[in-house]
């Protein structure tokens, strides 16, 4: 496959597996380009791309308006705060606003899952989606495996954990599909009370053991854990959840040796993740980073080409 | 690409870019032109050059560079993706072969620096790989088919940017003409009026099995 | 002014009758039903009743179903406050398309119907309307779910029922104390099952698909719980309670057990809940939230049994219009509910009647005299003397549907383009037809 016959990004739950595999090469074959002195190249020319955010971000928005510069296209920033949106404007006339200003591609932040989809279908645009709801954010997924063949030259055959808040988690969302449609074993680990109803009917492994759930897994994915869900009763305190859930190098010893601890940011230092294993020799928690870079630019490119053929040598 | 069937010059074949269709299999049943029977149009395929041709050419290009550079002092080879990549290698073979001295060789993807961009579906290729610094360098670009001109364009730019070479100058193995933009090439293999309706394949032993360029109608 | 339905396959579960016969309208009131086979001719019915054979009309019902003009006790006209989704009017004629000839309309207004103006408002505007509309009174004033609202004075100016749809009473004191009363006035407490604690935010039944889609989860169990507490209230206080828009297995066997107990309890389903499952919002449709949810396939297979073996009343539609502002948005901001007037016989037909789950004649029964019934009304019966409201079926025609072609103001269906059995030819109101056309028949000489 050499080419992204879609519109929009807005799941790893409707990509196919080579699907996946030309996003994360393409990606691959850009990080030379993040190296380089001079860290721009011309394809882009001339493209608007909105970054339309209705919930706080700013490592995805970074990440996005980043790639999108290095590719020199133009960005526009619109968040919620101080646009037409606290006005009371409904998502859809946001929408037609924007792209009659002429917006060739939206990168969509939003509480509500599904905003993404109801957006690819208002607008002719395409559309990537940057995290909705709880549901899926799959640019964070797609860094998160190409930081995995990075360090482990494929991901098939690899058992990958992610622990935490399974239930809130649109990158645990994300990272079930797209990993499992790659061919590795994900195992799921959090508690109860955080693991959403009838998870085991998706392709995961369930386990509310963390040291169990460790035992000889190639790759750690520790999500974050919202402090605010600890007054909605999902768990009892910080400490209790630390204990039973956070990553330490003791429990590491439960792994591969040559384990990878990933997360997707930002951390709690402390709770989920000690500071020793986020600093520590299996982290590539800033390589993931990096990726996002990448792995934005890749979308760019890939949804943005035209459609004809044009034979020039 | 299953067997080749030939029966009255025809061949049941789909022809696109990556044709594999084997001239030399073709030739050595006895036909110069042949035909490749694509759906319901008929294709006429004629080879140009053969591998003697190809290798001759070749050898003499390495030469020129050598004699116009003054020797291999800071001379490197860069392919233009994907298709000049094997030509560049065999180029820097020769001239290693000839003066003595390894002659580095890359490989450059301009995808990024192109202007069809909007007409043309996005596809990837691999990266860029120049495993050398540029910079006051005698850069030999390479590619096998100068046509509009576009692509030297694309890849003059993708070079830019990874440095200030001190010169440039462009090998390829076809000039078919129809420039769209001024550029001209250092180095010709062999000079081929085409028509625009026509295409030049090139093949190469480490792609397609054999050496041989075809005109395509 | 007289009109003969001629040859019809005439269904009143009211009488327990059916078979093809001619059904005699006169002066708006069901005249006679003469069985074929005796039929004389249709003069000698006309000179029997000293009908002038001038005066009225004969329509060939052959190959069609006339029967009880259909009652739907749960629906939102929207009137007073929200007219701009639909109106008193309007719901009307989408009852008249759709076959009904008698709404209970929800109190969940603005201004709330929680007192007697309120009630006498909408019956008033009600008069206009070309079908019967009734309406419930609210529970709590402003559906607060705090104080109890005034029933006497509400079933003093029309009201039929009380209700806490879309605003379920949580303090069960409450609701006890409005079982109590109402059971004063012998009208039955209409209860929307749902515990809040439990739906903060949900949108969807709790499940695998809600889990994929990470959408916030209504729970089976805050719909469970409730019915469970209020049919023990209706067991502790004597007060008819009536379920409405029951959506699950457990609720079924809940409304089960309480039946056979003795203990005073009916409900209702809708035809979405046996039309469609939660896999209905995998593409984040809004058409397709409703609440309470939509359910798994295993509880569309309980509610079909349910409807079977008669643990189910009622066919209701809980036809809730919206504009298309309150849709055309983010799944989790798009308002609650989906119109069900015009879909609702074909759905029956389709889902319940071509399957085998039910005959025409049991889902008729649940679309006419047992609403009728619970609701202590007049109508839903082909008796002799009743007032002439019927519907006019055609069974097996195929029909698609088109929200377009809609007569009510919203236009939220999930099953938009849906091809299925069922059309209702005519609906006909205290003997005029307000909805749809019948083939007339020539009269000539000697007929």
């Amino acid at each position: 496959m050499t080419q992204l016959r879609r519109k929009d990004v807005l799941g790893l739950q409707e990509m196919s597996k080579e699907e996946i595999q030309l996003i994360l090469d393409t990606a691959e074959s850009y990080k030379e380009i993040l190296s380089r002195p001079v860290k721009k190249v011309p394809i882009l020319r001339g493209k608007s791309i909105c970054t339309l955010f209705y919930e706080n971000s700013t490592r995805t928005r970074c990440s996005f308006e980043l790639a999108a510069k290095i590719m020199s296209a133009d960005t526009t920033a619109v968040s919620t705060a101080g646009s037409s949106i606290q006005k009371g404007e409904s998502f859809k006339d946001t929408l037609l606003t924007l792209e009659a200003m002429g917006m060739d591609l939206f990168v969509i932040r939003h509480s509500a899952s599904g905003a993404p989809h109801f957006a690819a279908k208002i607008v002719k645009s395409s559309v990537i989606n940057a995290g909705d709801g709880m549901h899926e954010h799959p640019t964070q997924a797609l860094l998160d495996m190409l930081t995995i063949c990075q360090n482990k030259g494929q991901i098939a055959g690899l058992k990958v954990l992610i622990v935490g808040d399974i239930m809130h988690s649109r990158v645990a969302r994300s990272n079930i599909w797209g990993l499992s449609k790659m061919g590795a074993e994900v195992r799921i680990c959090g508690p109860r009370t955080l693991l959403p109803a009838e998870i085991d009917k998706l392709p995961v492994k369930v386990y509310d053991d963390l040291d169990r759930a460790l035992d000889g897994v190639d790759v750690v994915n520790v999500l974050r854990i919202q402090l605010e869900r600890m007054n909605k009763g999902f768990f009892p305190s910080i400490r209790e959840y630390s204990t039973l859930f956070g990553i330490n190098k003791a429990r590491l010893r439960r792994a591969k040796s040559d384990v990878l601890v990933m997360h997707p940011g930002p951390m709690n230092r402390g709770i989920e993740i000690t500071p020793d294993v986020a600093d520590g020799e299996f982290a590539v928690i800033t390589d993931q980073v990096t990726n996002g870079v990448a792995v934005r630019m890749a979308l760019l490119y890939l949804l943005l080409g035209g459609s004809g053929h044009v034979d020039s040598t | 690409m299953g067997p080749v069937r030939l029966r009255r010059c025809f061949v049941n074949a789909n022809v696109h870019r990556d044709s594999t269709v084997n001239a030399a299999f073709l030739l050595t049943h006895g036909q110069e032109g042949f035909f490749v029977r694509d759906g319901a149009m008929s294709t006429q395929v004629t080879q140009v050059m053969d591998e003697s041709e190809i290798r001759r050419a070749l050898t003499r290009i390495a030469h020129e560079i050598i004699e116009r550079n003054k020797g291999v002092q800071n001379l490197v080879i860069v392919g233009i993706q994907s298709r000049g990549v094997p030509m560049a290698q065999r180029l820097a073979k020769l001239i290693s072969d000839i003066e003595g001295a390894q002659v580095p060789v890359g490989s450059l993807n301009v995808a990024l620096y192109r202007d069809d961009f909007d007409k043309h579906p996005a596809r990837t290729i691999s990266a860029s790989d120049i495993p050398f610094d540029v910079t006051d360098k005698r850069v030999v670009l390479v590619d096998e088919v100068l046509y509009t001109g576009r692509t030297t364009r694309a890849a003059l730019d993708a070079l830019m940017d990874l440095g200030r070479p001190a010169v440039v100058q462009l090998a390829v193995l076809i000039d078919r003409g129809h420039r769209e933009l001024p550029i001209r090439a250092d180095y010709v293999g062999k000079n081929l009026p085409t028509s625009r309706k026509e295409r030049v394949d090139v093949h190469w032993v480490e792609t397609h099995g054999e050496d041989a360029v075809l005109i395509v109608k | 002014m007289w009109i003969l339905l001629k040859g019809g396959y005439v269904v009143d579960p009211s009488q327990d009758y059916s078979g093809v016969a001619d059904v005699l309208i006169a002066d708006g009131v069901i005249a006679v039903i003469v069985e074929r086979i005796e039929q004389p001719s249709s003069q000698s019915i006309l000179a029997q009743t000293k009908l002038d054979e001038k005066d009225g009309q004969i329509f060939d019902c052959s190959g069609l179903v006339v029967c009880p003009g259909l009652v739907d006790m749960h629906v939102h006209l929207r009137e007073p406050g929200y007219e701009h989704k639909e109106t008193i009017e309007t719901g009307s004629r989408a009852a008249a398309a759709g076959g009904f000839t008698t709404v209970l309309a929800m109190p969940n207004t603005m201004p709330v119907v929680d007192n007697g103006a309120v009630v006498r408002y909408v019956l008033e505007r009600g008069k206009e309307a070309v079908v019967r509309v009734y309406t419930a009174g609210a529970a709590t004033k402003a559906n607060a779910g705090t104080e109890m609202a005034e029933i006497a004075d509400m079933v003093e100016a029309g009201a039929l029922a009380v209700s806490d749809d879309a605003f379920p009473i949580q303090n069960a004191d409450l609701m006890r104390r409005v079982m109590e009363y109402s059971k004063m006035f012998d009208i039955p407490v209409l209860t929307h099952c749902e515990d809040r604690s439990m739906t903060q935010d949900a949108i969807m039944n709790e499940g695998v698909v809600c889990t994929i889609l990470g959408l916030r989860p209504w729970p089976r169990q805050a719909e469970e719980i409730m019915i469970w507490r209020n049919i023990l209230l209706a067991d502790l206080t004597g007060c008819k309670i009536h379920i409405q828009h029951i959506t699950t297995r457990g609720g079924v066997e809940a409304v089960r057990w309480a039946k056979s107990r003795g203990i005073p309890v009916s409900c209702e389903t809708c035809p979405h809940y046996f039309s469609l499952t939660d896999e209905a919002l995998m593409t984040f449709d809004t058409n397709a939230k409703c609440c309470p949810p939509l359910r798994t396939a295993d509880d569309v297979e309980a509610i079909k049994e349910g409807l079977a073996d008669g643990t189910i009343d009622v066919i209701a539609t809980d036809h809730a219009p919206h504009a298309q502002e309150d849709k055309e948005v983010e799944l989790q901001e798009a308002a609650f509910g989906m119109v069900g007037l015009e879909t609702a016989v074909p759905l029956v037909i389709t889902n319940l009647v071509k399957p085998g789950i039910m005959t025409i004649e049991q889902a008729i029964y649940r679309m006419t005299s047992q609403p009728a019934r619970l609701l202590k009304l007049p109508v839903g019966t082909l008796a002799k003397g009743s007032v002439a409201d019927i519907t006019v079926l055609d069974p097996n025609a195929e029909i698609v549907v088109r929200n377009e072609e809609f007569k009510s103001k919203g236009h939220n269906t999930p099953f938009e383009g849906w091809q299925l059995f069922g059309r209702v030819a005519a609906t006909i109101v205290g003997g005029r037809i307000v909805s749809g056309a019948l083939r007339p028949v020539r009269v000539k000489n000697g007929c």
